[in-house]
C-alpha cells in the first residue's frame, strides 16, 4: 500500500517536470517559426519597398507633328524606308517646340535627354497603327528618360535624387510639372517588352517567355522519364547489386551542385551535339538532368507509400503486374508525383547557375517565340539587371524578383492544393 | 531442433505447446497422420517444401482438398499456415526470396508448370486476406474489378448483374445497394471483409483461400462471415486459415493441424476436436481450451 502511494508521488513529481519540458519545447518551436517568418518578412519588405516603384514610370506630354519631310519617308508601307526614317526628329522637334527658348548644342542635348532614346520608335509605331495621323498634330505622352524617371519619382517621394540632372533639366521638369505635363503611369513596358540597355524600355517579357519555354521542355522530358524510372525501380526491377548501384547514384545526382550540370550540358549538348547556345532546348535539357533525381526520388516515395495490401488485393484478383501499376499504384501515387514534379519545376525556375554555363546569360532584346530562339530566363535576367550600373535598374531588379517569387508562390500553392485535392484515404 | 528453439523464443507464451515439442522430437516425424487424401480431390499437394532463402518454412506436406469442402488450417503462430495457403495460388511468387518445391495440382494440372499463367490461376483460385483490403474505389468498382480485367462481362448490364449477384452471395447487397458508388473504404470492417469476399467470388473462382478472414472482426461480423462460408461451400471449394478453434469447428469439414512447418494431422473436424490422433494436435487443442 505504502509503495503504491510512493509511486504516485514519484509520478506526480516527474509529471510536473515533463509538463515543463513540453512547455519549453513548444516555446522553442514558436521561436523557430517566428524567426523564419521574420526573415521572410524582412526579405519581402525589402524587395517590395525597392521594387514597387518599377510598376509605374514617368511620361511627358508633348505636342507631336507627324511631319513627313522630317521623317524622310514617302511610303509608309515600304519597310526599308521605315527602317531608315529619322523618327527621332519627331520627338526632338516636339521638345524644341515645347521649350522654344533653348539654344546651343549643349542645352539642346540636355533637352533631348529628357525623353527616352527610343521615343522616336514609339512614335513610329503610333503612326503605323494609324496612318491617317501623317501630317497631323496630336498630344502624346512620351516615355521619359530613366534619369528623369528616377529623379521625378524621388522628387515626388520628397527626397529628390538629382545627381545626374543638370540645373536646366531640373527647371524644365518644374515647368512641366507646373503645367501637368509630366506624370507617372502604369509601366506596361515592364510586362510587354524584352530586355534593353535603356532601363526605361527594359521589360521582363523576354525572360518570362524564356523561362516558360525552358520549363515546358523540362517538364515534358523530366516527368515521364522520372516517373517511368521510379515505377520500374520500385515495381519491376529485381533487388540486386545493380539496382543498389543505380539507387546510390540517383541520390548522389540529387546532391550534385547545379553548376556541374551546366558544365555537363556545355560539354555534351553544345560541344558534342552542336545544339546552338543560349536556346531553351539546351536550357530545358540541362534542367531536366537537374530535376530528374528530384522527380525520381519523390515519385519513388509516393509509390512506396501505396499500401502493399492494395497490391496484394489486385494480384490476388489475377491482375498482372502492369495492371496493378496502372490501375492502383499509379492513381494512388499520382498526387505525390505531381507535387514532386511541381517542386522540381519550382527549383528549375529559380535556377541560374547551370544556365550561365550554356550561354543563357546573353543580352537578348527579342522575345523568344520558340524553343530554338535565343533566350534568357528570369533568374538570369535578375542577375543581369542587378549587375547593371544604371540606378533605374535597381527597382527593376526588385520588380523582377517579385515576379519570380509570385510564380514560385503560385506553383507551390498549386502543389499543396493538388495534394489536398487528389489525396485519397484508405 | 534448432527450429524448435527459435520458435520457442518467438512465442514464449505458448509454453504448453513448446513443452510438448520438447517431449516429442519433431524431426523424427515421418508422415501426416489421419485422412489427408481424398477421393474427389480438387487440389492435390504432394511433398511440398517452401523456403524463404535457405530457411525452410514448409516441410514435405502432402494433402488433398476435396471438391466443395471447407478445410480449416490451424496451428500455432509461425507454423507456416499462411505460407502454405499462399503457395496454392502462387501469391508466394511476389516474395522474391520464396521458393516452392514439390507438386501442387488443381484438377490434375500442375500449378507450377511454366506453361501455366498465374493470371489465369488467380482467377480460378481467389483469395481473401486477413485484413480487409478493399481498393480505394467505389463499392461497385471493387466488385467489378475482377470481371473487368478478365473480360467476363460483355455489356454494362452483364457487369451490373455480376456485381449484384456477388454482393448478394456475400450477404452485403441489402446493406449497400443504395450506395454502390460510394467508397468501399467507407464501410465498417465486417462489411469491408464481405466486400472483399464479394470481389473474390465475382470472377467465379473454383477455390477460395481465406487467411484468417475474421481476425479483425467483432463476433457479430464473424458470425455473418461464417454463415457466408457455409453457403459458399455449396458452390466453391474453400481453404480457411484460422486461429479460432471454435471457428474451425463451426465452418469446416476437415481440419489440418500444422506444427513448425509440418502437417501433423488431417482428419474430419469433429474427430480432430474430440479425439485427435496425434499427441501434438491434442496438446495444441487442450492447451488452448485450458
Ligand atoms: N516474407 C517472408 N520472409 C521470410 N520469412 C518469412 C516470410 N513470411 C513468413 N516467413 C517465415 O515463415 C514461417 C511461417 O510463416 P507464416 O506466416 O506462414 O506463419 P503462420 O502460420 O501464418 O503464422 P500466423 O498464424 O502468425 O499468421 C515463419 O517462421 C516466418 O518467419
Ligand atoms: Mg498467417
Amino acid at each position: 500500500m505504502t509503495e503504491s502511494v510512493n509511486n504516485l508521488d514519484k509520478i506526480k513529481q516527474s509529471l510536473s517536470r515533463r509538463n515543463r519540458a513540453e512547455k519549453r519545447f513548444r516555446w522553442y518551436g514558436r521561436l523557430a517559426i517566428f524567426i523564419g517568418l521574420a526573415a521572410v518578412m524582412v526579405l519581402f519588405t525589402d524587395i517590395i519597398s525597392k521594387g514597387h516603384g518599377a510598376f509605374r514610370i514617368t511620361y511627358i506630354e508633348l505636342e507631336v507633328t507627324y511631319d513627313q519631310d522630317r521623317i524622310g519617308v514617302e511610303n509608309l508601307t515600304d519597310p526599308e524606308q521605315l527602317a531608315n526614317g529619322n523618327w527621332e526628329a519627331l520627338s526632338k522637334a516636339a521638345l524644341r517646340n515645347e521649350f522654344n527658348d533653348v539654344s546651343g548644342r549643349r542645352d539642346k542635348r540636355k533637352l533631348y535627354g529628357l525623353i527616352s532614346s527610343g521615343a522616336g520608335f514609339d512614335l513610329k509605331d503610333r503612326l503605323l497603327a494609324n496612318p491617317l495621323l501623317l501630317g497631323e498634330t496630336e498630344k502624346v505622352w512620351i516615355l521619359a528618360d530613366d534619369d528623369i524617371d528616377t529623379y521625378y519619382k524621388s522628387w515626388l517621394d520628397g527626397e529628390s535624387y538629382a545627381a545626374r540632372m543638370s540645373a536646366k533639366q531640373l527647371q524644365w521638369i518644374d515647368e512641366l510639372h507646373a503645367q501637368g505635363k509630366i506624370r507617372l503611369q502604369f509601366n506596361s513596358n515592364l510586362f510587354t517588352r524584352g530586355d534593353s540597355r535603356e532601363p526605361e524600355q527594359a521589360g521582363i517579357r523576354g525572360a518570362v517567355m524564356g523561362s516558360l519555354l525552358t520549363l515546358i521542355l523540362t517538364l515534358l522530358l523530366s516527368f515521364p522519364i522520372g516517373v517511368s524510372a521510379a515505377i520500374y525501380l520500385e515495381e519491376f526491377a529485381p533487388r540486386n547489386r545493380w539496382t543498389d548501384f543505380i539507387e546510390v547514384n540517383i541520390n548522389n545526382l540529387a546532391a550534385v551542385p547545379s553548376i556541374i550540370f551546366g558544365l555537363l550540358g556545355l560539354a555534351i549538348f553544345i560541344n558534342f551535339f552542336h545544339i546552338p547556345r543560349s536556346v531553351p532546348i539546351v536550357g530545358g535539357l540541362v534542367l531536366t538532368l537537374m530535376t530528374l533525381p528530384t522527380i525520381i526520388i519523390t515519385s519513388r516515395a509516393a509509390i512506396k507509400s501505396v499500401p502493399p495490401s492494395i497490391r496484394e488485393a489486385a494480384l490476388g484478383m489475377g491482375a498482372s503486374k502492369y495492371q496493378v501499376v496502372l490501375h492502383h499504384v499509379l492513381p494512388l501515387s499520382l498526387p505525390g508525383m505531381l507535387t514532386g514534379a511541381i517542386i522540381g519545376m519550382a527549383q528549375a525556375l529559380g535556377e541560374s547557375a547551370p544556365l550561365l554555363m550554356i550561354g543563357m546569360v546573353a543580352f537578348i532584346v527579342d522575345i523568344p517565340a520558340g524553343f530554338s530562339d535565343p533566350a534568357t530566363v528570369l533568374p538570369v535576367q535578375i542577375f543581369l539587371w542587378a549587375d547593371s550600373p544604371e540606378r533605374a535598374f535597381i527597382e527593376k531588379t526588385s520588380a523582377a524578383i517579385m515576379v519570380l517569387l509570385s510564380f514560385l508562390i503560385i506553383m507551390n500553392t498549386v502543389a499543396v492544393w493538388l495534394r489536398k485535392r487528389l489525396e485519397r484515404r484508405w | 531442433m534448432t527450429q524448435a528453439a527459435t520458435a520457442e523464443k518467438k512465442n514464449p507464451a505458448k509454453k504448453t505447446v513448446a513443452k510438448a515439442v520438447n517431449s516429442l522430437d519433431v524431426s523424427d516425424h515421418q508422415a501426416t497422420v489421419g485422412k489427408n487424401f481424398a477421393d474427389n480431390a480438387k487440389m492435390t499437394m504432394r511433398n511440398v517444401n517452401v523456403f524463404y532463402d535457405d530457411k525452410q518454412a514448409i516441410h514435405d506436406v502432402s494433402v488433398d482438398i476435396a471438391k466443395n469442402e471447407v478445410i480449416a488450417m490451424i496451428g500455432p503462430s509461425g507454423c507456416g499456415k499462411s505460407t502454405f495457403l499462399r503457395s496454392l495460388n502462387r501469391m508466394n511468387d511476389t516474395v522474391d526470396i520464396c521458393r516452392v518445391e514439390g507438386q501442387i495440382c488443381m484438377d490434375g494440372e500442375d500449378l507450377y508448370s511454366p506453361k501455366l499463367d498465374v493470371v489465369e490461376l488467380r482467377a480460378r483460385v481467389g483469395m481473401v486476406f486477413q485484413k480487409p483490403n478493399p481498393f480505394p474505389k467505389s463499392i461497385y468498382e471493387n466488385v467489378a474489378y475482377g470481371p473487368k480485367i478478365h473480360g467476363l462481362a460483355d455489356t454494362r448490364v452483364d457487369l451490373d448483374e455480376i456485381v449484384e449477384n456477388s454482393l448478394r452471395k456475400a450477404g452485403l447487397w441489402e446493406e449497400v445497394k443504395e450506395r454502390l458508388h460510394q467508397a468501399g473504404t467507407g464501410l465498417s470492417g465486417g462489411q469491408q471483409q464481405r466486400l472483399c469476399i464479394a470481389r473474390a467470388i465475382a470472377v467465379s473462382p473454383e477455390v477460395i483461400l481465406m487467411d484468417e478472414p475474421c481476425s479483425a472482426l467483432d463476433p457479430i461480423a464473424t458470425a455473418k462471415i461464417e454463415e457466408l462460408i457455409e453457403e459458399l461451400s455449396q458452390n466453391f471449394t474453400i481453404a480457411i486459415v484460422t486461429h479460432s478453434m471454435q471457428q474451425a469447428a463451426r465452418v469446416s469439414h476437415r481440419t489440418a493441424y500444422f506444427h513448425l512447418g509440418r502437417l501433423i494431422e488431417v482428419n474430419p473436424t469433429e474427430q480432430v476436436f474430440t479425439m485427435p490422433e496425434h499427441q501434438l494436435t491434442e496438446a495444441y487443442i487442450t492447451g488452448r481450451f485450458g
